[in-house]
């Protein structure tokens, strides 16, 4: 973008027409000249015409309109449809004069403007006019026939305009790539020169503006599209190179609870979502929660539709559980249809726009945003497309785009001119597997958030829309009746593993019980030996008890003497014992 | 071509001029000196200045200066310019018929 910033010096008037204050800095300049120059049908009248209608409508200035080729009575019925009530203005703040020379008048050598100038004055006088447009110069030219005639006449106008200080607009028609002296030599006389020019381009008509000239002040030199909504003329711009919008951390729901898990809490404040995927995917469904749920929110919602009536889009949603009746009827929720086979690309986003701004609506969508694409060429949507969304942010407006991709496939390349701008994009796919085709859902991608990079399958029913996970078998994604078998077997799985835990348990307790009873069995057998060995020992010690005694008793019987050696008569004895006692055990 | 054709009935003539305007004077002038020659005493003619009087100009609907209406006969007839062009001047005034049209530049 050229933009010369030389200090503003030169008093500006603002024409009012969206953008054209803008990238001129603030409109023309004042008490000086302005040419408008275009051929048939680029908007020079309706661009004078708005100028003089801003002025007197929102500045109070009052204007006067000269027309030189145009009947007045229908510039004043043409412009009807731009809702400027003409008829009202033109009371008290706008005169409409009829300058058209009567067809039948006849030439009789060379005339000049004082006496239509003096006129003009006496009348802009009354009215305190400051702005005055002179509409067909090149009619009123024609007329004079002779370069110096026609010289002579524009700088009188220029004089009479520096003069009575008002604000000049002149039309002028040209075609082509004129080489005529005229134009030229308006181009310099006047201070500033506005160029439109009409073009068509695949079938397309677009419209565009150029500030070629502006003394004294610098001005934004491209070429800007313009188009004429219902407001009236409007110029598109990319508004500063830099951008500085404000960026927001609030997150808000995207009416599906588990979608705003996997992106962590919902799409951002005021960004631009890309919903994207074949037709039948749920785009619509998807779009529809989040209208729905900013309707909830209390957020005044638009919801621009293309190709399929409001009406329709209304009863396939109830269909899945989104209820836009309440909403419509209490005017949070307004829809728009569109048809996408109109007006060029640029025409379609400069009437959106104005809708937008009409509206003012917090949350946006588009359904579809690609229907635009078919009667533009790629560049030529992607740059209308680019500049809608970034007007949408500046606004601070979320919106949810959703975009045809064609086929049936998972073609991600139709959408790219969009989706190199979207924060979020949202693709929904049809995956098809044993028999069926089943939605799957996942976040390609989505700024300044964590996301979940997991498929999910999206199902409808009329209860709502749900997400549930998808499972992975031998490498491959189950969906659909896939996953519910899934599912059910993991269930049953799980059943049977707790049975064979049980079993297991219960034999585990048998075996312990087992063993129990035979340490008991093992204990009893050798309390019964104990027992058994006790009783022995005992007998053996009365045995050797009696055997002592008993050889005692006998030795007295027989009254032998004591044995005198120590231990020389019970030795052998006691030694027999304990070979017995051995024995016996 | 040239030939006045002398009617019976009486011209009337309105001049619109703008003040002292190079055009408006010489109109005056030329329109003063065909009156003379062609139509004597059998003419009527008024000149408004449309910068003395613009309301006169504007319900009139005077776009540009000099231009002279014939009132009377009837057709009404205009004629804009400094009235230099006498042939086309007499041929205005003296005509029934379709006027020749101003020849326009070939729209651009």
């Amino acid at each position: 973008m050229k933009s010369r910033s030389a200090p503003v010096t030169v008093p500006k008037v603002l024409t009012g027409i969206r953008g054209f204050d803008d990238i001129t800095a603030g409109g023309l300049p004042r008490g000086r000249t302005t040419l408008v120059m275009g051929g048939p049908g680029c908007g020079k009248t309706v661009f004078a015409l708005q100028t003089l209608v801003n002025g007197a409508r929102r500045d109070k200035e009052a204007g006067v309109f000269v027309a030189f080729e145009e009947e007045t009575s229908q510039i004043v019925a043409n412009a009807s449809t731009f809702g400027w009530d003409l008829p009202a203005l033109a009371r008290k703040k706008l005169l409409f004069f009829d300058a058209r020379l009567s067809p039948d008048a006849i030439k009789a050598g060379e005339f000049d403007l004082v006496g239509l100038l003096g006129l003009l004055r006496s009348k802009a006088d009354a009215m305190h006019a400051t702005r005055i447009v002179f509409d067909g110069m090149d009619v009123l030219l024609g007329l004079l026939d002779n370069p110096a005639a026609e010289h002579r006449e524009i700088y009188r106008i220029r004089e009479w305009l520096s003069e009575t200080g008002l604000t000049g607009i002149i039309t002028q028609k040209v075609g082509g790539n004129n080489g005529d002296h005229r134009y030229h030599f308006l181009q310099f006389m006047v201070d500033c020169v506005i160029m439109l020019r009409h073009q068509v381009v695949d079938g397309s008509a677009f419209r565009n503006l150029r500030v070629i000239k502006y003394r004294g002040s610098g001005f934004s030199a491209d070429e800007f599209p313009i188009t004429l909504t219902a407001a009236g003329l409007q110029l598109t711009h990319r508004g500063p190179t830099e951008l500085t919008y404000a960026v927001s951390d609030e997150r808000i729901s995207s009416g599906l609870s588990r979608l705003d898990h996997m992106l962590q809490g919902g799409y951002h404040r005021g960004s631009n979502i890309l919903i994207s995927g074949a037709p039948g995917t749920a785009k619509s469904t998807l779009a529809g929660l989040f209208a729905a749920a900013a309707c909830v929110r209390g957020e005044r919602t638009l919801y621009v539709s293309f190709d399929e009536g409001a009406a329709q889009i209304v009863r396939n949603l109830r269909s899945v559980g989104i209820h836009f009746a309440p909403h419509l009827k209490s005017g949070l929720l307004q829809m728009l249809s569109m048809r996408s086979r109109g007006p060029n690309v640029v025409d379609q986003f400069g009437a959106l726009r104005a809708r937008v701004r009409d509206l003012n609506p917090r949350c946006l969508v588009i359904d579809p945003l690609s229907a635009l694409s078919t009667n533009a060429t790629h560049l030529a949507l992607a740059d209308a497309a680019h500049l809608f969304l970034d007007f949408l942010k500046m606004e601070g407006i979320t919106v949810v785009n959703t975009s045809l991709v064609d086929g049936v496939g998972t073609d991600e390349v139709t959408a790219t001119a969009i989706s190199a701008i979207a924060d979020t994009w949202i693709q929904v796919s049809y995956v098809v597997q044993d028999g069926e085709r089943n939605r799957a859902l996942t976040i390609v991608k989505s700024r300044g958030t964590w996301h979940s990079n997991q498929v999910r399958e999206l199902t409808l029913s009329s209860e709502g829309v749900t997400l549930a996970d998808v499972f992975i078998a031998q490498g491959k994604v189950l969906m659909g009746v896939a996953r519910w078998e899934w599912e059910q077997e993991e269930q049953a799985g799980a059943k049977r593993t707790h049975v064979a835990a049980e079993l297991k348990r219960l034999q585990l307790q048998l075996a312990q019980a087992e063993a129990a009873a035979r340490l008991e069995v093992v204990r009893t057998e050798m309390e019964a030996r104990s027992a058994e060995i006790a009783v022995l020992a005992d007998a053996t010690g009365s045995a050797s008890t009696l055997l002592k005694t008993d050889r005692a008793v006998l030795r007295k019987m027989r009254h032998a003497d004591e044995d005198v050696r120590p231990g020389a008569h019970t030795a052998p004895r006691a030694r027999a014992a304990t070979v017995g006692r051995r024995r016996v055990h | 071509m040239g030939t006045a054709v002398r009617r019976p009935a009486k011209l009337w003539l309105r001049l619109y001029v703008a003040g002292q305007a190079p055009n408006s004077v010489r109109a005056i002038g030329n329109v003063k000196a065909i009156c003379l020659e062609h139509f004597a005493s059998r003419h009527r003619l008024e000149i408004v200045d449309v910068l003395q009087h613009p309301q006169r100009g504007l319900t009139d609907g005077i776009i540009v200066t000099p231009t002279l209406v014939k009132l009377l006969p009837l057709p009404v007839r205009r004629v804009v310019g400094n009235l230099s062009d006498t042939n086309q001047l007499l041929l205005a005034l003296t005509s029934t018929g379709n006027p020749a049209p101003i020849p326009r530049r070939r729209r651009l």
